[in-house]
């Protein structure tokens, strides 16, 4: 019954998003576009950083390029199930409309998370995967299904962490009522996980791999896809940390929502 | 002349509305700039050769990214853009129609006010980053190549405001510009040395990419402040970046007459 009701639920919201976009075909080929020249953009600036030097650490530049599709493939993925979603929420609080979705029977983290989806986002993922190919091509990778599914599991993880962190940005609105600009701040965040863990020393890496774990999010799975992990703890670490920031960020979810007064009364 | 002056005074105080989003904005920033620091300094102690083609020091690289980072606070448009295409759409512009102010030169104090605002909010976290990168800021060549630059920086958040206003025009046109918007950015993102300096570029590029504005718009500022451009070349880039702002202006005037012929006010 539960799972059911919830699966049916999403493939009509899914309907509604398509039914949405379709009615802007313009600007939706665009903000595909503008995405490409965005991760464009970043796979120049790996060239420009490797015609400096041979390897940073010990990422050679194919390994970065490995990365740097990892790091958009995970945000890309983010971006289509939860970004619109989690920008929305305060516009929800704001304007008094969460009322109407609070009083379905539905779980409201369910409804709040996942209204809208964001279908360009696929078209770039799917850009990403390309790119990774092609840098694994490179660098002679054959992975076994092992390594696959790690990677897979581990972007999921990657995905859930980024998702509870921002998550947990949106819900301050219960507080501040103008949260977007923090939600936008995070954004900031997805900058440094493409960036090869090697580059940080000190109190920065401590606190960006085990408080803030966006050191991790791509590159660990990275470093299973090209075997170069050099123990189990980082992608158990990762997971850890995932689960962890899962919980904590249910839990503010609560404490903020009892907060809720609607707006105008 | 008084008028614009009240308008730079109101812009003023209802941007400082908004100082702890400017703080949180400033503080969020330095993340990815502390992170860009740290990947440059690790390729020059892996590879002491590093600079041996753009001519930069581990120093001057950390350096130059400090710079974006002041010259960015002063100059960048925040969320211009956005509201002149709001005006536009939801037809407050109307009232600039009927009354004696002119719409580019209200924004254009707006604009002011706001980097005004901004500078205040960012000068102390901003300071605080700076004075634990100390070590790494030099003083400029000379006191004339000082001068050169804040004339400079001036220009420089001119040409970004006028890009950004004719931008903003596309809005008669158009109901969503934010895209276009996104993929000037991203143009300007690169060819104006946000992401690295351009002297790192192989020099055919370079020289192709000082043809279009863009590295007036960021890059021509630091590099006379780093003395990079001096003597006949620092006075010719101040000439050019001149002519890009006149003829931005002319772009942005252009832009809005033919666009108000077009306008037929919003539910009018």
């Amino acid at each position: 019954m539960g799972l059911a009701r919830y699966l049916n639920l999403y493939v009509a919201l899914w309907k509604n998003s398509v039914t949405r976009e379709m009615s802007f075909k313009g600007n939706f080929l665009l903000w595909i576009v503008v995405e490409i020249l965005w991760f464009g953009l970043q796979l120049c600036f790996v060239s420009v950083l490797y015609a400096q030097t041979d390897s940073i650490g010990t990422w050679t530049q194919w390994q970065m390029v490995l990365l740097v599709g990892a790091s958009n493939f995970i945000q890309q993925l983010y971006q289509a199930f939860f970004l619109t979603n989690c920008t929305n929420l305060s516009e929800l609080v704001r304007t008094g409309k969460l009322d109407f979705l609070l009083l379905l029977p539905v779980n409201t983290r369910f409804l709040v998370s996942l209204r809208v989806v964001d279908l360009g986002a696929f078209v770039n993922a799917l850009l990403a995967v390309c790119v990774m190919a092609f840098a694994a091509m490179k660098l002679h990778l054959a992975p076994s299904a092992g390594q696959l599914f790690g990677f897979a599991a581990l972007c999921v993880v990657g995905i859930m962490i980024h998702y509870s962190l921002m998550f947990i940005l949106a819900t301050i609105c219960f507080w501040t009522v103008r949260a977007q600009g923090i939600v936008w701040g995070y954004y900031n965040l997805f900058n440094i996980a493409r960036i090869p863990d090697e580059a940080f020393r000190g109190a920065f890496k401590a606190v960006f791999t085990f408080v803030l774990p966006v050191l991790l999010v791509s590159n660990v799975p990275t470093r299973v896809l090209a075997d170069t992990l050099a123990s189990w703890h980082s992608w158990a670490l990762l997971l850890g940390v995932g689960i962890a920031w899962s919980v904590i960020s249910e839990w503010f979810w609560r404490v903020s929502l009892r907060r809720y007064t609607s707006a105008s009364s | 002349m008084k008028k614009y002056l009240h308008v730079v005074n109101v812009g003023f105080q209802s941007n400082l509305q908004y100082r702890f989003n400017y703080l949180a904005r400033t503080l969020f920033s330095f993340i990815p700039l502390f992170a860009m620091l740290s990947l440059w300094r690790t390729i020059y102690s892996g590879n002491a050769a590093a600079g041996g083609h753009s001519g930069f020091t581990e120093a001057q690289m950390v350096f130059y990214y400090l710079l974006v980072a002041v010259v960015d606070v002063f100059t960048a448009v925040n969320e211009d853009d956005w509201q002149i295409a709001a005006d536009i759409r939801e037809g407050a512009i109307s009232q600039f129609l009927l009354k004696p102010v002119d719409y580019l030169w209200y924004r254009l104090c707006l604009f002011v006010a706001g980097r005004i605002a901004f500078v205040a909010m960012a000068a102390v976290p901003l300071a605080v980053f700076i004075f634990f990168c100390r070590g790494y800021f030099l003083a400029p060549p000379s006191g004339l190549a000082f001068g050169v630059f804040l004339v400079s920086l001036v220009l420089t958040a001119l040409l970004q405001f006028f890009i950004s206003y004719a931008m903003a025009m596309l809005a008669f046109w158009l109901l969503e510009i934010s895209t276009l918007v996104f993929i000037l950015f991203a143009f300007e993102y690169l060819a104006s040395g946000h992401l690295f300096p351009l002297d790192v570029l192989p020099s055919g590029i370079k020289q192709i990419l000082f043809l279009t504005p863009f590295p007036y718009q960021l890059y021509f500022p630091i590099q006379v402040y780093m003395g990079k451009a001096a003597g006949l070349d620092m006075w010719r880039g101040l000439a050019i970046q001149t002519l890009w702002v006149v003829a931005a202006y002319g772009l942005a005037c252009f832009m809005w007459r033919r666009g108000v012929k077009k306008y037929s006010a919003f539910g009018g």
